[in-house]
């Protein structure tokens, strides 16, 4: 059974009324999910024509709200976005290819909290906030929060996420998503980084924010590589040697496609394509 | 349960399990056998369909999302001047071998050559990028939707 609410109240209703029913946005992950899994038979509830799940939109304050259910490509291509937050529209397009873009979700990605998720690593650096709803209300969880663990999220029974909340962008000079993977495209990260920088006027790094997708269980920070380029200019030196203190934070694992080691050294030199 | 969408620009309504895999709608109920199922986990691109005019994948659709919609398979490319061209592109540049990834291809070419500015090849690959061709490579595949671009731009 497939159900198509229009509204949110209609979605609660359902929920309330098949607590065992599966929540699908874009679909990407979990169908490919329930292909591997047992046929339960249990109701799908598609998301994708409750409209204001889709809306991006500036708000009163100036931060940008993002409903959950916006595709990827809907993302990489809004010009609001491009113009705040190119490190969120970056990532965004590198998720799978055109056609997963045109069907994938920003709330999905979240949700699923896989390790290498690419939009993990922006929406940590630009302090998302994320909306859950359910029938008993709203609550608002910062991202670093909400995601858990590897594929373990604090969303409740009956809650989904409603919006994600970009606070408004401060003032960042430099705004980059990096990832490499086993190829460009449809791939998926061996390592990721999303670094947002603010720059004296004399050139020196004034604010420094780094996060690596897929070096660990969940994104990760590193106060000590953020710390060390403080009042430095960006040259190649002073990054080799934030990117020495970031190898040391990171928590990679052997996988399929890369090494630990692979992933260790892949993590800091993605520090270097800043002055590449 | 009952479902309506535009399918190659006809008006169609079938019956099926509404979450029923698109790929296999297409294939096993409707008989279009032209999109192709590689991976089944949306990693290849061989089952691209043009929805509401936008690629997406047919194998991680079910058949109740199509309602309503405008869907476009391969079986539509010889519906159309720009369709023929496309497939003459391809044949032309000697850009099929197996065949097997070319519907995909071609679907994900189309929505490309829909756009209003002039292509760039760098625009043709990243557009091909979620397509996988696991035997002649994508030079000649390129060069065929170059060539499709080119006769767009002359006609």
């Amino acid at each position: 059974m497939l159900l198509f609410p229009t509204m949110l109240t209609e979605l609660f209703n359902l929920q309330e009324q098949q607590p065992e029913a599966r929540i699908m946005a874009g679909g990407t992950d979990l169908l490919v999910a329930l292909r591997h899994g047992p046929q339960d038979g249990r109701t799908i509830i598609c998301l994708e024509r409750i409209d204001e799940l889709r809306r991006i939109d500036e708000l009163e304050d100036g931060s940008v709200s993002i409903g959950a259910t916006a595709t990827f490509s809907s993302i990489a291509r809004n010009t609001l976005l491009k113009e705040r937050y190119p490190l969120l529209t970056q990532a965004a397009a590198t998720v799978g290819g055109p056609a997963i873009r045109n069907m994938a979700s920003i709330g999905g990605n979240i949700v699923t909290a896989s390790p290498a998720a690419d939009s993990l690593p922006a929406l940590y650096l630009l302090d998302a906030l994320l909306e859950l709803r359910s029938a008993a209300g709203s609550r608002a969880v910062a991202i670093a929060e909400f995601i858990l663990g590897p594929r373990r999220t604090m969303l409740q029974p009956g809650e989904i996420i409603s919006r994600i909340i970009l606070p408004p962008a401060n003032g960042w000079s430099i705004q980059r998503f990096e990832k490499v993977g086993r190829r460009k495209s449809l791939a998926i990260a061996v390592a990721s980084l999303a670094a947002a920088l603010r720059l004296a006027a004399d050139g020196s790094v004034a604010e420094a924010r780094f996060a690596w997708g897929s070096v660990g269980p969940t994104v990760l920070r590193c106060a000590e590589a953020e710390q060390a380029l403080i009042g430095k200019p960006l040259t190649e030196e002073n990054l080799n040697a934030a990117a020495l203190l970031a190898q040391r934070a990171v928590q990679p694992i052997d996988d399929i496609r890369a090494s630990a080691d692979y992933r260790r050294s892949v993590a800091g030199n993605l520090l270097l394509r800043l002055v590449a | 349960m009952k479902i309506q969408c535009n399918l190659n620009g006809t008006p169609t309504e079938f019956n099926c399990l509404p979450d029923r895999r698109v790929i296999d709608l297409l294939r096993e109920d409707l008989g279009l056998t032209g999109s192709k199922e590689g991976c089944g986990t949306g990693e290849c691109g061989a089952c691209t369909i043009l929805v509401d005019g936008l690629p997406k994948l047919a194998c991680l659709m079910l058949a109740a999302q199509l309602e309503g919609t405008q869907v476009e398979t391969v079986e539509a490319l010889q519906q159309t001047e720009q369709g023929r061209t496309l497939m003459a592109a391809f044949s032309e540049e000697g850009a099929v071998q197996c065949g097997y990834c070319i519907p995909g291809m071609e679907m994900a070419s189309l929505a490309l050559l829909r756009q209003d500015e002039p292509l760039t090849r760098e625009q043709i690959k990243e557009g091909l990028s979620g397509n996988l061709c696991r035997c002649t490579g994508y030079v000649k595949i390129v060069d065929a939707v170059e060539r499709a671009a080119r006769v767009k731009g002359e006609g």
